[in-house]
């Protein structure tokens, strides 16, 4: 494990935004309820979290209230801003005070470009749940045209995401900012789409393994070649039917799935756990025809498997031949694993 | 529906009716609503499937009348009313605040039974050790001791040596109250010994180690083997149910909204019958599997089956990939098991399926 391979996260905000909670949900198997327990953050509280193996994440979780903030943009601001990857700043839509909020991210931003101008920057709108659900996109988007017109003369762009921990839009939220830290994603992703050209799967997923969030699926690599491809080719007349195919087809299905499974299987290890073990994998044949394959890919992976059943033979001749079906698909997440493994012990 | 049925005009006649009682505040109105709320998809369960004996074809398959009782047991005077209520109900559940003092409580409960057992000497009588959540975990045993002790001695001044009384320690927060219930339950339906019977036979013939007969939309347990309940495992199962639903649901809803012929009913006897069988199956990493098979209208068999011969081979492989040939063995060897699981479980379904043709019949001979 390199020196470089170690990533520091800024975990900001004012008081009271629940930094801590988010903190706690994703990386120590808190539920939302349980995050009620938690108090106030005295300065800054450092946590060491390994994920996909040779990845390590420093978290460093800064306490929001006023006395700490202004030490850490006055005395400690070379020690809290410097060598910073990504910097996750919390704004609480219930807040009184924007302005107030909104000058904290601005001396930040400042300190930032000082001294770490690499870093990523993302916004969370949490305790999205307070907000009437019609009126949720609205103030994002305000918000986040307000946010981007400060951040421009730092030449910082955001990405922003509504929060609540009550649903899965947290999960959706620190997959992606995760995603963003993983050096070698591309491999991975063109592994999936050949891996998936010879299952002809509905859909794969690949999850973290402790965390359980989406590092990758072939939803969202679609997603991301149709939109580059988009861009590429503004005038070509096939290719633009092409991509909106494609969105006709991921509409499909619940845009929130990958954040549902995610809370979904995190609930299953929890329950799991009252029997002292944890689980290897998880075969559903579902009532459609929709069969499902959870299994352990690489010793920090695992992978999701989503298959449409073409046949529907249900007498005792169909039975068999399901079986073997099973297997076959077990058989090539093994040989799979093998690649997976190779990418993983690259970096 | 129950004034076509039952002929006499007596509503909620039940065999199965129970009465929860306790001094006020004990949380009896709460359990109802928890109780109540699971017991919807059970009640249909016993109104038209597997059930064979006629008399339990009623509207609801217990009745849970809260009786308020006051604080004090002095002027605690059954009339006749109560009487009757006594002689009509097969269980008789009494709720004990453990949160609270409850030397008055036993007092009343000891003078109830004796009333209770003098009028009706078949009544079930149940004690919920109620509220056991903000109880640590050494002093709910002590409690349970104590009031154990306590009624027993309070019986045996009374002169009432033979009552039997179960005791459960509930708690609405977690799965204790369906537990309980699902025992009281049970308790109360005399033909479950059939369906127990064959659970135990096809955990004789298949290495099982746990098997429940679940309704999958509440959460108590129509039937189990008879090998002890541990608390978790059930626990466990009926968690299992959630995830197989909810990871199905994801990638099913949708299509149902596009196809736009379901109008949003989510019925699950309906949508699952006309469809395939849900069937779930997950290996934990200590060798146990977890099963679950779907069996008619919205009952669902979840098994958990420990087999040791293939579990240690199959974290071997997880990790070190390169002895091809164990992995063939050990996966060939938990799959062969798991055929004989499913050979048995579906011979299971079909017995199933038999008992509620039966019942069917017979209940519309009654009906002609």
């Amino acid at each position: 494990m390199s020196q470089s391979s170690r990533k520091k996260l800024l975990l900001m905000g004012r008081s009271g935004s629940g930094k801590s909670s988010m903190r706690s949900i994703i990386f120590s198997n808190y539920s939302a309820f349980d995050t009620r327990r938690l108090g106030a953050t005295i300065d800054v509280e450092l946590s060491h979290l390994r994920f996909l193996g040779n990845m390590s994440l420093t978290l460093w979780d800064c306490g929001g209230q006023d006395v700490f903030m202004d030490n850490y943009f006055t005395n400690q601001k070379d020690h809290i801003f410097k060598m910073v990857q990504v910097l996750i700043h919390v704004f609480d839509v219930e807040s009184k005070s924007i302005n107030k909020d909104i000058e904290i991210f601005i001396k930040s931003l400042t300190n930032l470009q000082k001294y770490s101008p690499d870093s990523k920057i993302f916004v969370l709108l949490h305790k999205m749940d307070l907000v009437q659900i019609d009126k949720r996109q609205e103030l994002f988007n305000i918000m986040m045209e307000k946010l981007q017109k400060i951040s421009n003369p730092y030449q910082f762009k955001l990405i922003g995401f509504p929060t609540s921990i009550w649903d899965e839009s947290l999960y959706k939220a620190w997959s992606q900012i995760v995603c963003s830290l993983i050096p070698n994603i591309n491999l991975f992703n063109s592994n999936l789409i050949k891996f998936n050209s010879i299952l002809d799967a509905e859909e794969i997923i690949l999850f973290e393994k402790t965390t359980f969030l989406v590092i990758s699926s072939t939803a969202s690599i679609k997603q991301q070649q149709a939109q580059h491809q988009k861009l590429l080719n503004e005038n070509g007349e096939q290719q633009q039917q092409d991509t909106s195919n494609q969105d006709n087809n991921s509409s499909e299905l619940d845009p929130k799935r990958f954040e549902k499974i995610s809370n979904i299987i995190k609930t299953y290890k929890q329950s799991i756990s009252k029997l002292r073990t944890n689980f290897n994998n998880l075969i559903i044949r579902g009532s459609n025809g929709t069969s499902f394959y959870i299994d352990i890919l690489t010793e920090n992976m695992f992978i999701m498997i989503v298959l449409k059943n073409k046949d529907s033979i249900e007498d005792s001749n169909g039975f068999k031949i399901n079986q073997n079906e099973e297997l076959l698909v077990l058989d090539n997440i093994r040989s799979a694993r093998k690649w997976f493994e190779k990418i993983e012990n690259s970096k | 529906m129950e004034a076509t049925i039952i002929p006499d005009s007596k509503s909620k006649d039940s065999n199965a009716q129970i009465l929860l009682m306790g001094l006020r505040r004990g949380g009896k109105s709460s359990i109802c609503k928890v109780v109540f709320h699971n017991m919807q998809p059970l009640d249909t369960l016993y109104l038209e499937s597997t059930t064979k004996p006629t008399n339990e074809q009623f509207s609801s398959l217990i009745d849970l009348s809260v009786m308020e009782l006051p604080g004090q047991l002095n002027y605690f005077e059954p009339n006749y009313d109560s009487e009757r209520l006594f002689s009509s109900v097969g269980a008789l559940v009494y709720v004990i605040d453990s949160q609270d003092e409850y030397l008055n409580a036993l007092t009343n409960l000891s003078m109830i039974i004796d009333f209770a057992y003098r009028v009706n000497p078949k009544i079930n009588i149940e004690v919920l050790i109620h509220k056991v959540d903000g109880l640590s975990e050494d002093y709910r045993m002590d409690a349970q001791q104590d009031i154990m002790q306590r009624t027993g001695d309070e019986l045996l001044d009374l002169g009432l040596e033979g009552v039997s009384v179960s005791f459960y320690l509930t708690s609405i927060f977690d799965h204790s109250i369906y537990e309980a219930f699902s025992r009281i339950v049970q308790r109360l339906i005399p033909e479950l010994p059939s369906l127990e019977h064959m659970l135990d036979n096809l955990v004789q013939h298949s290495n099982i180690d746990k098997v429940f007969l679940f309704d999958v939309n509440s959460k108590i347990y129509v039937a189990t083997d008879s090998s002890p309940v541990d608390i978790q495992t059930y626990e466990v199962c009926a968690e299992f149910i959630d995830i197989t639903i909810d990871l199905d649901d994801l990638y099913i809803e949708n299509e149902k909204k596009n196809g736009g012929t379901n109008s949003g009913n989510r019925n699950i006897e309906n949508n699952r019958q006309e469809s395939k069988e849900l069937k779930s199956i997950s290996h934990l990493s200590n060798g146990s599997t977890l099963y679950l098979k779907q069996m008619i209208r919205g009952l669902a068999l979840v098994a958990l089956i420990r087999n040791e011969t293939f579990d240690n081979d199959y974290i071997d492989h997880s990790q070190e990939g390169n002895e091809s040939s164990l992995i063939g063995t050990s996966i060939s060897d938990s799959e062969k098991s798991l055929t004989i699981i499913d050979y048995n479980v579906n011979l299971f379904k079909e017995s199933l399926m038999k008992m509620w043709s039966s019942y069917r019949n017979s209940n519309d001979d009654i009906k002609l």
